[in-house]
Order: C-alpha cells, then sequence, then structure tokens
C-alpha cells in the first residue's frame, strides 16, 4: 500500500471563507495542528447539520491545499460539488461560522524514488489533490502533465492552477466545451509516449479510475488511485468502505479504503468486482445454495438469492 | 476532571465476577479492536472495549453498498466482516493486552458448535474480561433462523459457551428486539447460564434508493442503529430489568450523550455501550462516561449503582 498512515486528529474548525468555482465550492478552514500533517491524496472527514443534527455520519473530502503558515494558525481547503443534504449544508456555511473536523485521514500518494515523468489525473472534484502533488513532484525534478476531464466546461476544476503547478496541462470534457472532447482516458496513450511517464496517479469516480487503472498496466507502468467509497465512520472502525484488494501474497481481500487507502495501486484493486464479493475473496462465502425459503425474521419474500447459507438475516 | 470530593461518583459496576471500573463501553462493531479510536482517547480509560464480533474462520462481509444513513442513524449490512479466531487472538487481542484495556470479546457463529468452538478456543486466553455473545446470527442448521429469535436455540448457544468458558469469565448474551416477546428470550439465556444481558442489536429495516428505485443495500435489509432507536432499546432494557431485577444489562442502542446513558441506567442498565454515534465523533464514548458521571453527580447520586433501576417503581410484596 503507497504510504504510511496518518495521524490523524480532530478539531473545532472556522470557516474563513467558501468561494464558488463554477459548479464547485471552495472551502478554507482554520484548522490548527492539521497542515503540517497532510500529504496530497489524505482526506478530511467533516460532521455535518450542528449539533443537533439527524445526519450522523460525517462527509468526506480530498484536502485541496494546506498552509501550515497561514494567519490562522494552519488553513486547510477541500473542494466541495454539492450533492445531497450534508454537502448542501457544508457549502451554505458562512465566515465565522465552525465545523467539526477530523485530518487527516488515510493513506496519502507516495511519490516515486527518482524523479521520473508523471501523469496526473483528476476528474471533476478529483482534481483537488492534484495540483499540491504537482508541486511536490516538481520540486523533486519530475516532469508532470497534469490532466483534468469532466463531463462539461463547469466542473473542470483548477485550470488556471493547473497551469502553473504542472508541466503541461490537458483538459478534457465529454461534450467538448473545453479542451479535447472525450475521456481522459483518450489523452493518456499519447502523453505517456511523450515524456516515458512511469506513474499515473489518478482521483475521480471509479469508472475513469478503473479506466486508468488498465491504460497504466496496458504501457507496463505503474498508477495510484484515490478512490471514493461510501463510508461511515472514515477512521476504520466501521468496514463500510471496503473494495476488493489483492495482497502482496497474492490473495484478495476486502480492505478498509478510508485506512489502507483511500489510494491504492490501480493493479491491486480488482475494479470489475467493486460492489461485489469475489469468490475468491478472503473469508468469501462458499458458494452453496440455500433450497428452501427462510422463514427468519428477516427473510423477506423479495430479497435476492443468498450468495451462501449464511448470508442472509445477519445484518448485524 | 472534577477534584471536588462532592462530586465524585463511584462508577464501578458488576457482571457477575467482573467489576468494571466504568460503565460506558464501545459497541460491538462499531470501534473494531479498539486500535483506531485509540488514536483519539485513552481506551483504557473506558469501562471496557466490546470487539467486533468474531467468528471461528475469516469471513469477507457482504458486498457494497453496506451502509445508508437514515434519520438520526444508519443502516448497516456488514455482514461480520472478521479475521477469524486466530488472526484477531494473535493480532487483536495481543494489542488490547498490551495496551492495557479491559477486553470483552464478542463471538459469533453460524452454529451451536462454532459458538463452542470459540469459547474452547478463547478458553486459556488471558485478558478476557467477558464475553459477548453475539446470538443475532443466522442458524444455517435452521433455514438461516436468527439464533436471538428462537428461545430453545438462543439458550442452547449460551449453554455451550458457558459449559466451555472459564466460570469466572462472565458471558453476557446479546439480544435483537425484533422478538414478540424479549423478556422470553432473556428468559432461555438466564436458564442457560448467562451472567447478564447486552441489549439491544440492530433492528432491521430496509431503504429504497429513489433515484434507481432499487434498495439501497447491496443486501437489501440492514440492522438499524442510532439515536433512531434509542427508545426501543430503553425499552428491550426496562421489560427485561423489570422481568429479572438481578440480572445486569449492557444497555445500547443510540447513545450519544451522558444523559441518553443515564436513560438506560435508570431503565435498569449496569453498564451502557457506545456504538453508531461514534462513527460522527470518534470520542463519543469517552465523553459520554465523564457526561455521565457529571449527570449522577448534579442528581446527587454518590454511586452507579445506586441509580440502576431508579426510574422503576419500588418493589411492594
Ligand atoms: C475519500 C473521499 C474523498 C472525497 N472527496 C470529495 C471531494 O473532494 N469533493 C466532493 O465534493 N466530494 C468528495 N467526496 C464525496 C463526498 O463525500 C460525498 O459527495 C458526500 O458525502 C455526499 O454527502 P451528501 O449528504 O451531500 O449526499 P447524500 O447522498 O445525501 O449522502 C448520503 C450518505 O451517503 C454518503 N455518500 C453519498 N455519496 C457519496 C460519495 N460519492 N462518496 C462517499 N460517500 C457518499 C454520504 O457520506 C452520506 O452518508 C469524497 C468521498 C470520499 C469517500
Ligand atoms: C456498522 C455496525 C456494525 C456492527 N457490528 C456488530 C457486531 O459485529 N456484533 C454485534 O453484536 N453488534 C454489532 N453491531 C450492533 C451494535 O453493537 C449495537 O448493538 C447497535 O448498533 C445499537 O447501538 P448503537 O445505536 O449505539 O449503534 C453493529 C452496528 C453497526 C452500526
Ligand atoms: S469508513 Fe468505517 S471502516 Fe472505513
Amino acid at each position: 500500500m503507497p504510504s504510511a498512515v496518518a495521524d490523524p486528529i480532530r478539531v473545532e474548525a472556522e470557516v474563513l471563507s467558501v468561494r464558488r468555482v463554477g459548479e464547485y465550492f471552495v472551502m478554507a478552514f482554520a484548522a490548527p495542528g492539521i497542515a503540517e500533517r497532510v500529504s496530497p491524496g489524505h482526506f478530511v472527514a467533516i460532521a455535518v447539520g450542528g449539533d443537533r443534527s439527524s445526519m450522523l455520519l460525517r462527509r468526506s473530502f480530498s484536502i485541496y491545499r494546506v498552509d501550515p503558515s497561514g494567519s490562522f494558525g494552519g488553513t486547510l481547503e477541500i473542494v466541495v460539488g454539492p450533492k445531497g443534504a450534508g454537502t448542501q449544508w457544508l457549502v451554505s456555511r458562512r465566515p465565522g461560522d465552525m465545523v467539526n473536523l477530523i485530518a487527516p485521514l488515510g493513506r496519502p500518494f507516495s511519490l516515486p524514488v527518482d524523479p521520473v515523468a508523471c501523469i496526473l489525473v483528476g476528474g471533476g472534484y478529483g482534481a483537488a489533490p492534484m495540483f499540491a502533488l504537482a508541486e511536490q513532484l516538481r520540486e523533486r525534478g519530475s516532469h508532470v502533465d497534469l490532466v483534468l476531464g469532466a463531463a462539461t466546461e463547469s466542473r473542470l476544476f483548477g485550470l488556471v492552477e493547473g497551469r502553473r503547478a504542472a508541466t503541461t496541462l490537458t483538459t478534457t470534457t465529454e461534450d467538448g466545451s473545453d479542451g479535447v472532447q472525450g475521456r481522459v482516458t483518450d489523452v493518456l496513450p499519447d502523453l505517456i509516449k511523450q515524456h516515458d511517464s512511469q506513474v499515473i496517479y489518478g482521483c475521480g469516480p471509479m469508472g475513469m479510475l478503473q479506466a486508468i487503472a488498465g491504460v497504466a498496466s496496458d504501457h507496463g507502468i505503474a498508477s495510484q488511485c484515490a478512490v471514493e467509497e461510501s463510508m461511515a465512520c472514515g477512521v476504520g472502525v466501521c468496514m463500510t468502505c471496503v473494495l476488493p484488494v489483492i495482497g502482496n501474497d497474492g490473495v484478495t481481500r476486502m480492505v478498509r479504503s478510508c485506512t489502507e487507502g483511500p489510494v491504492f495501486f490501480g493493479d491491486q484493486v480488482r475494479w470489475s468486482d467493486v460492489g461485489t464479493v469475489p469468490d475468491d475473496c478472503l473469508g468469501a462465502p462458499t458458494p452453496t445454495v440455500v433450497s428452501a425459503p427462510l422463514q427468519g425474521r428477516g427473510a423477506l419474500p423479495d430479497e435476492p438469492a443468498p450468495r451462501g447459507p449464511v448470508s442472509r438475516g445477519g445484518v448485524r | 476532571m472534577n477534584t471536588t470530593p462532592v462530586n465524585t461518583v463511584d462508577m464501578s459496576t458488576t457482571f457477575g465476577h467482573l467489576e468494571l471500573a466504568a460503565p460506558v463501553t464501545t459497541a460491538s462493531g462499531c470501534a473494531a479492536a479498539g486500535r483506531e479510536l485509540d488514536q483519539f482517547f485513552d481506551v483504557t480509560q473506558l469501562g471496557a472495549i466490546v470487539t467486533k464480533s468474531i467468528m471461528l474462520n475469516a469471513r469477507s462481509g457482504r458486498p457494497t453498498l453496506r451502509m445508508a444513513e437514515t434519520p438520526s442513524g444508519m443502516l448497516n449490512a456488514i455482514g461480520l466482516q472478521g479475521p477469524g479466531i486466530e488472526s484477531f487472538i494473535e493480532n487483536d487481542l495481543a494489542w488490547l493486552r498490551d495496551r492495557g484495556a479491559t477486553t470483552i470479546v464478542s463471538i459469533a457463529g453460524g452454529s451451536i458448535q462454532e459458538y463452542q468452538e470459540l469459547a474452547k478456543r478463547l478458553r486459556h486466553e488471558e485478558g478476557i474480561a467477558a464475553l459477548e455473545v453475539n446470538i443475532s446470527c443466522p442458524n444455517v442448521a435452521n433455514r438461516g433462523e436468527v439464533f436471538a429469535c428462537n428461545p430453545i436455540e438462543a439458550g442452547g448457544v449460551i449453554h455451550a459457551v458457558r459449559r466451555n468458558t472459564n466460570s469466572r469469565v462472565p458471558i453476557l448474551a446479546k439480544l435483537t428486539p425484533d422478538v414478540t416477546d424479549i423478556t422470553q428470550i432473556a428468559k432461555s439465556v438466564i436458564d442457560a447460564g448467562a451472567d447478564g444481558i447486552s441489549v439491544m442489536n440492530t433492528t432491521l429495516g430496509v431503504v429504497i434508493d429513489t433515484t434507481t428505485m432499487k434498495p439501497a443495500l447491496a443486501n437489501v435489509t440492514g440492522g438499524l442503529s442510532g439515536p433512531a432507536i434509542r427508545p426501543m432499546a430503553v425499552r428491550c432494557v426496562w421489560q427485561i430489568h423489570q422481568a429479572y431485577p438481578d440480572v445486569p444489562i449492557l444497555g445500547m442502542g443510540g447513545i450519544g450523550s451522558g444523559l441518553d446513558a443515564l436513560q438506560f441506567i435508570l431503565a435498569g442498565a449496569s453498564a451502557v455501550s457506545v456504538g453508531t454515534t461514534t462513527f460522527n465523533d470518534p470520542t463519543t464514548p469517552f465523553r459520554v462516561q465523564v457526561e455521565l458521571e457529571e449527570a449522577l453527580a448534579q442528581r446527587g447520586f454518590s454511586s452507579l449503582r445506586d441509580a440502576i433501576g431508579f426510574a422503576h417503581p419500588l418493589e411492594t410484596d
């Protein structure tokens, strides 16, 4: 797995600013003690809805930027694409409001030992961690091609900054409203050839990450992908955020993306099996069939066929 | 820490042979084996860590999506993912022991025999304060009926575990609320040798995603937990305490503050577990413990024990 585990802390953070950028909101927080611990790829989990909120679960966001020496004793920024009630609440905060956040969480991207050429790919708000990553890679002498992709121009994030942070910037939109019409993977083969790139870093929707990992392995190069799985706790105690990952021993396990990820080597994730438990996964149910309909409580008439004898009812 | 003597409350509590220095524990499955939470508070300060239910063999759990947020709660269908008992003993139990945490090990099985094997395997391990037996699992031999829904099967599991566990290690039977009369199940596990009762496990629910127009969880059904179920959990504690006032209860279901915990104590719980609210804030179990002490002190209690079952009418013969 890339890089070491973070040492997260929990802070009451003051909202410093909320800035609209296209379809996103960039939010800055005064978060003392956090900035110095953050590496690109770490994420932050934020409690939403206030003290008496009926939304119990934190929302996770990639960390976009940190500044340990800010005038507020350390700042942290995220890029939010409003989705449901939690993100709507968050982006409607105003400067001076307080939110509770936990960061840094997860394992960040790891940097190559040698200054090899790298390609960084951000899909939509998945661009967020790429600017700091680009800067760090370039400081170490790497050539950095940044590719930002989205469905449409208003969902591309950070073009100006991308141009500054990376050696080159390419944009793709599916509707052709900016840059190359198509998907990020359409431009990757040429970029790989041009500078003999050795690593692709990706952050964005799962489908995009799967495609990136595929391109990387087709070209015999490495990829590191920051995945986005539904998370209840964000700190490794609940087991909701798992996906099938092949370990160094060749064994597939359902691993927690909040602690062992969110960054994984692209060739270790079983992308096509995400959302399932592959039969050869460690501890997978033995594929025997329960013949008779279940009468125990919790057996609902319209449930799909169970995967194994113990796959039903035991939800606790 | 409060140093004024008038405010100190004796927070110790008992489950059979076990004396806990404090009455708040983590809830099984909501704290893994304590290690992650130790980053946020000193887990040795808690009454106990109740570990994620462990089975004999490694288990992958269910496909994702495993979780859906609901009003003041969540639905989960994790499916008891875990590394199996050997890895648990070697890694998790060893860590808890080295760390000096009080540990209640939760076990789960698909057959009475599996529970029995687990008890045997744990019998000679050091550092286990008590066993919590999660009987809200489908019984493979009984077409998947949950043990805790059948008084005979529930008693059978507890009997097998009790027989294979050192008599000084108390056994808590963890019950599901999804039964017609929870006191009946309580009776059969008490008769089978349970030293205490943990209540409640999650209650079954379904969420439909109105965008896909399909069930939100890959498993369709999931267990509902969090503050949404708190009154139901307090009811379970109340009924069991009323029926068996001498049997210690570990109460849980939606506890997120000291006052929430106090409700359970007053209803008859000897200790409480904090589960889902830990996901909102990993420091919650410890905060609940501190707040519970304050709440007891404010009400003039000098000992937690005096508050257990206080809400019940005085017994008149
Ligand atoms: C590691 C990680 C990094 C992320 N980075 C960003 C980011 O930089 N910017 C950004 O805008 N969003 C990011 N997301 C997605 C963001 O967490 C979700 O959009 C958000 O949780 C949705 O909450 P809601 O209340 O608005 O939506 P609802 O759909 O109402 O949420 C309901 C529940 O589902 C969960 N959920 C819904 N969608 C997602 C999702 N896509 N991923 C994970 N959980 C989800 C929520 O946490 C909540 O528990 C990231 C997610 C993860 C896991
Ligand atoms: C994600 C999750 C996993 C759980 N796993 C277990 C488990 O392995 N064994 C068990 O006995 N209970 C398990 N539970 C149930 C809790 O221990 C607890 O009984 C229930 O959630 C009610 O308490 P709460 O509302 O405080 O969470 C789990 C609950 C959740 C939310
Ligand atoms: S979100 Fe809880 S373990 Fe990853």
